[in-house]
């Protein structure tokens, strides 16, 4: 291939990626933009302001959801860590035929479509007379977080050896404190980044509690929906601004912090 | 033995929120208001406006998926010919719309699109004739690649990371042009993340009722939409099981496509 040839298929390709990154970030800039507007028009520059983040943070709807948001996807996600970590020991001891069983049950949630889950959910709820509000929102976040945790320790403990836990045990420790001293250091970057994901995946969902929430009770999801149904207003770009950096700060520390310490 | 009863406390959350649900809804699906057995609900999917929300929806669904395998296909060759490590920022920005809020990047468009929005803001400043975009099939496409995209993107990518620099040179070596070798080494190797981020667009496209509901109006009724109204709007949950059965024989059809071409997981995005 030419010097030339070379250079103009470069050339190309970057165009490309700025084609596409263009795409990807046009609307999220536009947001941004129009959030430090004072002017309500979308197409007029009405000057710089930060009125809309008053409004957002005065706002108990907006601070009400945030909060439901996050302690539902701390809760949610801690709770998934559990059950998913002991459901993993329990299959990783299981027979082939009932751990393929168990495992093709797990994956249901994550294949199967949002609505159907949610539905699904919504009808159980009813069906088992718990009323629908933060406890069947709650519920049904750990239910789907839980293939997560379980896909992202599964791998890990596959690798660790059975001697040294056996070692351990013939030692003289109990099977709780083996685990704890000689498996579980080994599988805990699975567990944290399957906590991570279900942490997220809670922050991110909107259909499955859009059906499982009831009346009375909304998280970010939710409340933008009802509010974009009625108009947006510029306040709601100024919690989109909020979410992204803070989505990018996190995504950040998440994904580049730890790796640098593994390098050294 | 202990370690078995470890698997206790999962097993009942899998039997109570995953089995009994299910089971609920093809209950709901197969039975009337009098709990009486019936495949009315299911069959209601040959009524014309049913037909008419599926048909719309396995369409623009289907586009959707093209379009983005279209866009992915290109981006993730470039990424992995240019050496990128798999946790590098360029990788992460192309990646990281995606842990937006979903509804927040819906309403973004929605800015854009709207009849007094953004883009009609800069045709008129240009003196051009504004043009209708919001409540059509197209936006609706167009807020299913931007949503969606990063999923077909991911398990490309991953996948062909994975193929070795010696199999595209050996390749070369042989006298294979740059078509044949895109033919006959790149896409058979990335197969199985092709069909992974097909599933993993088209089964969220197919079952979306937030991005008609939010770029189509209200005029524009997808499947979703249908199940959607069913249950929230409290007429007929017995007709909207009935739907979501229909619903989910697509979605087992795509996992049986999944599983044939993707067995060892390779294609997978986490």
């Amino acid at each position: 291939m030419s010097r030339l040839q070379r250079f103009l298929k470069r050339t190309w390709q970057d165009f490309y990626l700025v084609l596409i990154l263009i795409f990807l970030y046009a609307p999220i800039a536009t947001m941004i933009v129009l959030s430090f507007n004072s002017s309500k028009s979308r197409t007029q520059w009405g000057g710089f302001t930060l009125r809309w983040y008053m409004d957002m943070f005065s706002s108990r709807n907006i601070i009400a959801a945030l909060h439901n948001t996050l302690l539902i996807a701390l809760l949610s996600a801690l709770i998934a860590t559990v059950i998913g970590v002991t459901a993993c020991i329990a299959i990783n001891s299981m027979k082939s035929v009932p751990r393929a069983f168990v495992m093709g049950i797990t994956n249901i949630p994550m294949l199967n479509a949002d609505i159907v889950t949610g539905i699904s959910l919504m009808l159980a709820f009813i069906a088992f007379g718990i009323s629908l509000g933060f406890q069947t929102i709650l519920i049904s976040h750990i239910t789907f977080n839980i293939p997560y945790v379980i896909l992202s320790v599964m791998p890990k403990l596959k690798q660790t050896s059975r001697s040294t836990y056996e070692a351990a045990m013939d030692l003289g420790a109990g099977p709780v404190y083996a685990f704890f001293k000689v498996v579980f250091p080994d599988i805990l970057p699975g567990v944290l980044s399957g906590f991570l994901l279900a942490f997220t995946m809670s922050l991110d969902d909107f259909i499955i509690t859009h059906f499982t929430k009831g009346a009375g009770i909304n998280t970010l999801s939710t409340l933008i929906y009802s509010e974009v149904r009625r108009g947006i207003r510029p306040s709601m770009y100024a919690l989109s601004t909020v979410i992204f950096l803070a989505v990018l700060v996190l995504l950040i520390v998440t994904n580049f912090v730890p790796r640098r310490k593994e390098e050294k | 033995m202990s370690k078995k009863l470890l698997a206790g406390p999962y097993l009942v959350w899998m039997v109570g929120f995953i089995i009994i649900p299910l089971a609920l809804i093809v209950y709901y699906g197969l039975t009337d208001r009098n709990g009486i057995f019936t495949i009315a609900n299911v069959a209601s999917v040959a009524e014309p406006e049913h037909v008419k929300a599926l048909w719309l929806s396995l369409l623009l669904s289907l586009v959707s998926t093209v379009v983005c395998l279209i866009l992915a296909y290109p981006l993730a060759m470039i990424l992995r010919n240019r050496g990128i490590g798999r946790g590098s920022f360029i990788v992460f920005i192309f990646i990281l719309p995606m842990w937006m809020n979903f509804l927040l990047r819906t309403m973004a468009w929605q800015t854009l699109l709207e009849k007094n929005g953004v883009i009609n803001g800069i045709l008129s400043l240009l003196h051009l004739p504004n043009q209708n975009l919001i409540n059509t099939a197209g936006a609706i496409i167009l807020g299913m690649v931007y949503n969606f995209l990063p999923f077909m993107v991911l398990p490309i990518y991953n996948v062909l990371c994975k193929i070795d620099d010696d199999t595209i040179n050996a390749a070369r070596d042989l006298g294979a042009n740059p078509v044949q070798t895109l033919l006959r080494i790149w896409f058979p190797l990335s197969v199985p993340g092709v069909i992974s981020g097909i599933t993993m667009v088209f089964v969220p496209a197919l079952t979306t009722f937030v991005i008609s509901n939010l770029l189509g109006g209200s005029k524009i009724l997808l499947i979703g939409n249908v199940i959607e109204q069913e249950f929230t709007r409290g007429s007929n949950w017995h007709l909207g099981s009935g739907l979501s059965l229909v619903l989910m024989i697509f979605i087992l059809i795509s996992m049986a496509v999944i599983a044939k071409y993707d067995k060892n997981g390779e294609g997978s995005a986490f």
